[in-house]
């Protein structure tokens, strides 16, 4: 009987209680996470407000629960739009010879040094503002990321002797690709993922913020975060729960995805 | 019999081939610095042939037997195996040498995809090339090897290095080929393993006919293994001849600085101290 | 008196014993080798004497250095880097990890002699430092030269250069040629063995090349499964092995053999922690019997002889 993974077991736990919230959110919060009640603004922890409330008088756990509806959303679209075409450019780059190789890679480097939220204002002008289009730019400026890492891992396995030997017993790039360096690259997208993860739910934050993100009433934990400042001295605590949010999500998909990366790795299967 | 070799022509035929390398840029301006990994190179192994390469790091040794692989082109020159010319073969023309030419290599860690059971890396070369892979065939691959069949189901960080080298030469045997190019084989094998692999190789050799290119830095594996040795030096051969010969008596001053430099137990015994080994003194001995 | 006197080292990790009771002197100016193949527990040996252990790798035992008045088991890091370095130095593998590479050589080399006190200004050190290039045979522009700008060969000597920079009673060399070509590694064990001769330092050379081993040291000893199998000079051990592990690992490394092939040992070496209980050699050794199920009790002197219950050859003169 293999012994089950720490990370995974924690990241699995801190994930699944996260997606729970959001799910639950559906059905019932203690408020409605957008009513404003002006009789108990900023209001401390009590039992009929656990979080407390905010300037307006909104309960912060309702908006927490219904805000982490958000944060998946926003982690699900911008890290599957990140790795859905990073990963495959970064490979491609890998396996290329000279000039395409750096074609692709100096055409990254340019987006790399695009700002994500210049971007992300664009996408918002053109198509309208809202939580997808947000994050679809948000996922299309961590590309670059994503393609650099995951370039310089299947470089060390194009540069590997079995990878030599399925060249010459025959096997043609494409194959090659799938069959060797892939699963090979898997640990990499995976931390990759976790750190671009933390990047959308930030970045969400900022553009809500200037109004190019989640539009005002649906809460988001960026949003709460970023209007919690102006009550930095007087009342830490509505940036204190927002921000445990998204530490522990952040966290949570870590250890998630290091747990995932083990799990899926031969050489530990079966370490005493 | 599917062994049966083309009549006639050598094995592998090396004709002046010279393979330059351009060197990252460090600057801007200027012209890409060259390397020369190989300045006009050629040899001939003839079908059946033990044939040795022998050069310390960065001879070039590894350059050739990519090009003899078509794994890389050369720069000018020409590689005909079998008859065939394979220097501009475009890759769909090369199946002949994809299932007639195998390699093996030299790390025991890196030359076995660490996530593939032991299995499908040795049915890879059939699947490539489209015959069944059969799980008879793997068992019968592992047991020539000297693996137990259940070897299959594993993967290959759960075997030592020795065995590992074993499951590379069983991939290598898969589409039964003619022609079998070690690439420094046992370099990173223990001594009481080192001569399993060794004789393995060399029973393999016998058994289906092979042609065998072995490469090493070793001249005392290579006087072993290989009737005929050619000695690379600086990207050239500087001398070729039968193995025993070569080493009984070298005629080019870096192949007699290269024999003087192995230490053997036996000089050291009949009293030879490390200042025989080197090339003024080691020459009167 | 001996330099270094080892005595009943033990070197485990958590449950795991990696090297059981392991006896070894070296006398002054004595050039001594220890073999082994990988998992014999001869570069845990080298480390338990330098203190350079990993951290959940535990050695207990004895290892008492001439010159010093404690154990170098148990001892603390200060008072074993006012050690290494003086007393006893080092060469490892790998020459291009042993050096800083932001440091110029000349830099590199002089440090270690000021870093001891052994030269009074950093004037002398430098002036030390081209007297000791110069003795590895590397022209003295080299001191103003950074570690990648050298080949390994040239790494190599600097790394001996700097281990003997400060005269010390011990030098260990761990595989110090095993990255470097045939060429390359002739002239890198003889000034190896010069410069010990030059300045009557000991020597501990550990490699697994049993004919580098013939060639270098005086006496030998074999290491196998964490244990020393069998002791003595070298011309007595490779000529008229008592053990079998010895027996079999001369075989199988004579490629001079008649016919094509090889003798060959049986089997694969175990991984760490997995040999057999008694004769650690039992499941590969073709005269194995039930009584080998016992740990075979060393038979000879300290410095000569083996532990097998069922010995080859004759006794040693």
């Amino acid at each position: 009987m293999r012994r089950l993974n720490p990370s995974l077991v924690a990241g699995g736990v801190i994930v699944g209680v996260i997606v729970a919230t959001a799910l639950l959110s559906f059905v019932w919060t203690p408020y409605d996470a957008t009513f404003v009640d002006p009789s108990v603004r900023l209001a401390t922890p009590s039992w009929a407000h656990w979080f407390g409330t905010d300037k307006f008088g909104r309960d912060v756990l309702s908006q927490i629960m219904v805000g982490s509806r958000t944060t998946l959303f926003v982690g699900v679209v911008a890290v599957g739009v990140a790795a859905v075409i990073g990963v495959p450019l970064g490979v491609l780059a890998a396996m290329t010879p000279r000039w395409p190789s750096e074609l692709i890679m100096r055409t990254n480097d340019l987006l790399l040094a695009f700002p994500a939220l210049l971007l992300a204002i664009m996408f918002g002008a053109v198509f309208g503002a809202s939580t997808l289009t947000a994050m679809v730019a948000i996922g299309i400026a961590s590309v670059p990321s994503f393609a650099r890492v995951i370039r310089s891992g299947a470089l060390q396995v194009m540069r590997t002797e079995y990878v030599l030997a399925a060249r010459a017993a025959g096997r043609k790039p494409f194959p090659i690709a799938l069959r060797h360096v892939l699963p090979n690259v898997t640990s990499l997208v995976t931390v990759q993922a976790s750190v671009s993860f933390a990047i959308a739910v930030l970045a969400e934050a900022a553009l809500s913020f200037l109004g190019y993100g989640t539009p005002p009433p649906t809460p988001s934990w960026g949003r709460m975060l970023q209007e919690s400042q102006e009550f930095l001295f007087s009342a830490p605590r509505l940036a204190v729960f927002p921000g445990i949010a998204i530490a522990l999500a952040v966290l949570g998909f870590n250890l998630l995805g290091d747990g995932l990366r083990d799990r899926f790795d031969p050489k530990l299967e079966d370490r005493r | 019999m599917p062994n049966e070799p083309a009549p006639n022509h050598p094995a592998v035929q090396v004709i002046d081939v010279v393979r330059d390398y351009p060197r990252p840029r460090t600057s801007l301006l200027g012209p890409t610095p060259v390397v020369h990994a190989l300045r006009g190179v050629s040899l001939e192994v003839k079908q059946g042939e033990r044939f040795g390469i022998v050069g310390e790091s960065g001879c070039g040794k590894s350059t050739l037997l990519r090009l003899i692989a078509a794994l890389d082109r050369p720069t000018a020159g020409q590689v005909v195996v079998e008859g065939t010319d394979i220097t501009t073969l475009p890759e769909r023309r090369l199946r002949f040498l994809r299932e007639n030419l195998q390699l093996v290599f030299q790390d025991p860690m890196s030359s076995l995809d660490p996530r593939m059971r032991v299995r499908d890396i040795i049915a890879e070369p059939l699947v490539v090339q489209g015959h069944p892979a059969s799980g008879e065939r793997v068992r019968e691959l592992l047991e020539a090897v000297g693996l137990s069949a259940d070897a299959g189901d594993r993967y290959p960080h759960q075997f030592s290095g020795g065995q590992r080298q074993r499951i590379s030469i069983a991939r290598a045997l898969a589409p039964r080929p003619r022609i079998l190019i070690a690439d420094e084989p046992v370099s990173a094998l223990d001594v009481s393993v080192r001569a399993q692999v060794l004789n393995l190789i060399s029973d393999l050799v016998d058994e289906l006919n092979l042609t065998l290119i072995f490469v090493s830095h070793d001249l005392s594996v290579v006087k072993h293994v290989c009737d005929r040795v050619a000695v690379m030096n600086a990207g050239q051969i500087v001398e070729t001849g039968p193995t025993a010969d070569v080493y009984a008596a070298p005629q080019h001053p870096y192949t007699q600085r290269l024999v003087s430099a192995i230490p053997t137990l036996e000089r050291a015994l009949s009293g030879a101290t490390t200042t025989d080994l080197l090339p003024s003194k080691g020459e009167t001995a | 008196m001996n330099v270094l006197e080892v005595a009943g080292l033990n070197v485990s990790v958590r449950d795991t014993t990696l090297v059981s009771d392991v006896d070894l002197t070296v006398g002054p100016g004595e050039r001594v080798g220890l073999i082994g193949e990988s998992g014999s527990g001869k570069s845990l040996t080298a480390l338990s004497i330098l203190g350079l252990l990993p951290e959940d790798v535990v050695p207990s035992g004895s290892v008492r250095l001439s010159g010093v008045d404690h154990d170098l088991i148990g001892a603390d890091e200060r008072a074993l880097s006012r050690i290494r370095g003086r007393d006893l130095a080092m060469v490892f593998q790998e020459p291009m990890t042993a050096l800083n590479p932001t440091m110029r050589i000349g830099d590199q080399i002089a440090e270690t002699m000021l870093i001891h006190h052994t030269h009074p200004t950093r004037s002398a050190a430098r002036a030390a430092a081209a007297d000791l290039l110069d003795r590895v045979q590397l022209p003295a522009d080299l001191l103003r030269a950074y570690p990648h700008q050298l080949s390994g060969g040239q790494r190599q000597r600097v790394v001996l250069a700097i281990a003997l920079s400060n005269d010390p009673a011990l030098l260990i060399c761990d595989e110090p040629t095993t990255a470097l070509d045939v060429t390359v590694q002739a002239l890198v064990l003889d000034l190896i063995v010069q410069g010990v001769v030059a300045r009557s330092s000991a020597l501990l050379f550990i490699t697994h090349d049993l004919a580098v081993v013939a060639t270098v040291c005086e006496r030998v000893l074999v290491m196998y499964g964490g244990r020393v199998v069998e002791s003595g000079p070298v011309h007595e051990v490779f000529t008229n092995p008592r053990h079998r592990y010895t027996q079999g690992l001369l075989a199988a490394s004579n490629l001079e053999a008649a016919g094509s092939r090889l003798t060959t040992i049986p089997g694969t070496v175990p991984a760490a922690g997995h040999f057999p209980s008694g004769c650690v050699f039992r499941n590969r050794c073709a005269h194995a019997t039930d009584l080998c199920a016992t740990t075979p009790a060393w038979s000879g002197t300290s410095t000569t002889g083996y532990a097998c219950h069922h010995p080859a050859g004759a006794p040693h003169a």
